[in-house]
């Protein structure tokens, strides 16, 4: 789950949990260049993806 | 600081008239000359002003702010300082009002966030505004306007609609009166030591297109936790972008006769000393609430605070904000109560808050906002009827080809108000 | 006054068919009351009538809750009753989870009124759900006496559909279910009242206790990612231009899938925000700010993982019912398992 309010996503349950950017764009950016902007979001989706394939027993907020 | 003076002119009628004034109890409005006040706005192509009465059969939909009528003794001073001229501090002096007024912006959807109000019927029992003489403003802006400048348009219509009305309270008699005393930190130290020091801790959220508020007429995005003084909450220093919910958030109106503010005028200097206000904003990333809250935390502990109210401007992530700061308050032995509403789910079985904190032990809920209603036909719909089907608490199908709308509370303007306006709440059965 | 005619599940022993060591006892009905169940005429002043008993082994019961449960449901639909009474079970654990569950099952599937009692930790309480009323019992059979007439009182007026007041009044156990009312005073005033009433230390009382959350076990991880089928999925309301299939802008009533197999991103126009909760500007004008196709699409081609899968799920999660969120989250999930994908990542606003 990429959220920009990790402390919500975990309250309620969520197991694997990124931080995102803003509520209106977890994954993007308008204040950036759109090339800045891509990257950040390819690097969340990365450490998303990281977090996909870690073995955890608990909540765990990827940082 | 100086006392603070609100005259409530009573107006039990609106009509159309000659000129604009107020005379027995009856507001007239010289239409002509009102509409030509809000055509001044060049992204305004035409506005249609209605008026709505208690006990019409009338439904107003799609609602996007709700303004009450308001004047400074002094024609320079704006009822609305900061919005479309210099920003005096408000809460000083004198200012009138028309009680039992209400300017009511509608037209085309902005964005789905906008409400209902029904003037009679069971729809009229969930919402204040049934019981007002409402001034309905039917706006039309120019084409090709953003969202942002569409909202904007409409906004600042209500708002010189309100001034424009107000003025006419000015040589009018008054009924009532609310006097807020001219106090300041060490006038309130000096107060009886017995007296628990209470703060005020309202949330505005600012967290983009109709989910804004204005401080002075500056977007509450750019602010930090600001002090201020009851008069200056009630006297318009806040406006309103804010349409999520209809149900729960607090319209211009809401922000002018702050039930949390007048309700701890009515305690002060008897069971408690009222600090003041601190208006706190909402913003979404994580970032911003750990510095708001802290920042509010803090002036808090300034303040020698030892008890604290924290009324909630919208729902889910503001909860975070609530909890954050309810955590740190109770954590430093402040007495924290939460006031909010909930959407527990049309059957009242889910969790209704998005947070939560073992420290939040005293709640005041304003009820669930997902209960559904069915409202009856109505026979006028002034604004634009289709859209109950988009509003929020209205889904495809809404309205029925009769005319009656199946919906969540949610859609109805004020009808779980988190500043405690009205008298719904949620019991657990 | 119309009869009502009651099913009534008791176990073992209610059932006079022997203790602990019958507990072994598959199901099995009277056609008629059983035990005390005789005396449940003249207690309801000759109103509700005991047409058929189910009686089981709590032992049977708890190993074998869903058999038990067809069976009960068969035995009840074919009596047609107007009323389902189990128990009361007071402490005893597989007793009380039997009633609970029972009751459940007949209210949920049949839409029967249904009745029991037992003490509140009994861990058959949370069997029950939201639509059964468990009457609080104590420990000990000898509350019967007590406990039964405000059984009987309940299910005549749900049968009757009269109005059930709060668990306080009426001697039940909150359902978990949350109904608006109104207050005597506006919610303002109440604030003021709770505060002060906190700062001088005296008891209040909170209109809305903390809720408390379900946990789930995290799933295992992805063995071989290179190898995985990864879906990208969000709750921030992203659909194709006019929304065609209405998803709600609040407390959405259904998920959906759409196609995303061979586009590189989302394009400004062709997918719009359907979410009433956040500001919409930035993704309306790029939706890949929420849900992150472009991003995704390259790293599926350097092989980061194998495929992207062909649709994603969406749904709208403004102030969406909880309930609702889990079922569209245990759809979603098992749709996706369906057709092989391996982990699928969310965006949420």
């Amino acid at each position: 789950m990429i959220t920009a309010i990790p402390p919500i996503a975990l309250t309620v349950g969520a197991n694997r949990v990124v931080r995102g950017v803003a509520i209106p764009h977890p994954v993007g950016d308008p204040g950036e260049e759109p090339a800045v902007e891509f990257e950040i979001r390819k690097k969340l989706l990365e450490k998303a993806l990281r977090a996909l394939c870690e073995p955890i027993k608990e909540q765990t907020l990827f940082e | 600081m100086k006392e603070f003076i609100l005259r409530k002119v009573k107006v039990r009628k609106v009509a159309f008239g000659k000129y604009t004034e107020v005379k027995n109890g009856c507001l007239t409005i010289e239409a002509a000359a009102l509409t030509e006040v809000l055509l001044e706005d060049r992204q305004m192509k035409s506005v249609d002003i209605r008026i709505a009465s208690p006990g019409d059969s009338v439904r107003i939909v799609p609602v996007k702010d709700i303004i009450e009528p308001r004047a400074r003794l002094s024609e320079e001073e704006s009822p609305f300082p900061g919005v479309f001229s210099d920003p005096h501090v408000a809460g000083e002096g004198v200012t009138v009002s028309l009680d039992g007024v209400c300017v009511v912006t509608t037209g085309k959807m902005v964005n789905f966030q906008e409400g209902v109000i029904d003037m009679s019927g069971p729809g009229a029992e969930f919402s204040t505004f049934s019981r007002k003489n409402n001034v309905v403003l039917v706006i039309e802006p120019v084409e090709g306007l953003s969202k942002h400048e569409h909202e904007r348009v409409v906004r600042m219509a209500g708002l010189r609609a309100a001034a424009f009305l107000g003025r006419a309270g000015i040589p009018a008699e008054w009924e009532e009166e609310i006097r807020v005393p001219g106090m300041n930190l060490p006038g309130l130290y000096g107060m009886d030591p017995a007296l628990p020091r209470v703060l005020y801790v309202c949330q505005v959220i600012a967290q983009g297109l109709l989910h804004d508020n204005y401080i002075y007429g500056l977007n509450a995005q750019g602010c930090l936790p600001l002090l201020m003084t009851p008069g200056e909450v009630l006297d318009g220093a806040i406006v309103s972008g804010n349409c999520a919910a209809p149900c729960h958030k607090h319209t211009t109106f809401h922000h002018q006769n702050n039930p949390i503010v007048e309700d701890l005028l009515k305690e002060h200097g008897k069971t408690l000393n009222f600090l003041g206000v601190l208006v706190t904003p909402v913003k979404t990333a994580l970032v911003e609430k750990v510095r708001i809250c802290t920042q509010a935390f803090k002036m808090a502990r300034m303040l020698g605070a030892q008890g604290v109210i924290i009324s909630e401007d919208g729902g889910g992530n503001p909860e975070n904000d609530l909890m954050l700061l309810d955590r740190l308050l109770e954590g430093a032995g402040i007495k924290t109560v939460l006031v909010t509403d909930e959407y527990a789910g049309s059957d009242g079985a889910s969790p209704g808050l998005a947070d939560s904190t073992p420290e939040a032990d005293a709640v005041v809920t304003n009820g669930n906002g997902n209960q559904r209603v069915t409202l009856p036909p109505m026979d006028t719909i002034i604004g634009w009827p289709e859209s109950i089907d988009r509003i929020t608490g209205g889904h495809a199908g809404s309205l029925r080809p009769d005319g009656s709308v199946d919906m969540e509370i949610a859609g109805i303007m004020g009808s779980t108000n988190e500043l405690g306006l009205e008298d719904l709440t949620t019991v657990a059965m | 006054m119309k009869t009502i005619r009651a099913v009534h599940y008791l176990n073992q022993f209610f059932g006079q068919l022997g203790g602990e060591e019958m507990a072994n006892l598959p199901p099995r009905i009277v056609d008629g009351p059983v035990g005390f169940g005789v005396t449940l005429k003249g207690a309801s002043g000759g109103r509700v009538e005991i047409v058929r008993t189910v009686i089981c082994g709590d032992n049977y019961a708890a190993e074998n809750t869903e058999e038990l449960a067809k069976e009960v449901l068969r035995w009840v639909s074919e009596t047609s009753p107007d009323l389902f009474l189990a128990g009361p079970a007071f402490g005893a654990g597989r007793y009380g989870i039997a009633s609970g569950t029972l009751c459940k099952e007949v209210r949920g599937k049949l839409g029967i009124p249904s009745v029991t009692a037992m003490h509140p930790v009994n861990p058959g309480v949370e069997m029950a759900g939201h639509e059964v009323f468990v009457v609080e019992a104590k420990d000990s059979a000898q509350d019967l006496k007590r406990v039964l007439p405000m059984m009987l009182d309940i299910g005549i007026r749900l049968v009757d559909g009269l109005s059930i007041g709060n668990p306080g009044e009426e001697g039940y156990l909150p359902r978990g279910v949350r109904v608006n009312v109104r207050a005597t005073k506006r919610g303002s005033a109440r604030a003021v009242q709770m505060l002060l009433k906190k700062l001088a230390g005296e008891p209040f009382e909170t209109e809305l206790p903390m809720p408390t959350y379900d946990r789930v076990l995290p799933a295992a991880p992805v063995r071989d990612l290179a190898r995985a089928i990864i879906a990208i999925g969000t709750e921030g309301g992203i659909v194709p231009r006019g929304n065609p299939d209405r998803i709600e802008a609040h407390n959405a009533s259904k998920w959906c899938r759409y196609d995303i197999a061979g586009f590189d991103g989302l394009e400004k126009g062709d997918y719009e925000v359907a979410h009433g909760g956040y500001d919409p500007v930035p993704a309306n004008e790029d939706p890949d700010r929420v849900l992150p196709l472009d991003a995704a699409r390259v790293l599926e081609r350097e092989g980061r993982f194998h495929k992207l899968h062909d649709w994603y799920p969406v749904t709208v999660g403004n102030v969406t019912a909880v309930r609702s969120a889990e079922r569209f989250g245990r759809q979603m999930g098992e749709a996706l398992a369906a057709e092989g994908v391996e982990g699928v990542i969310l965006t949420s606003t």
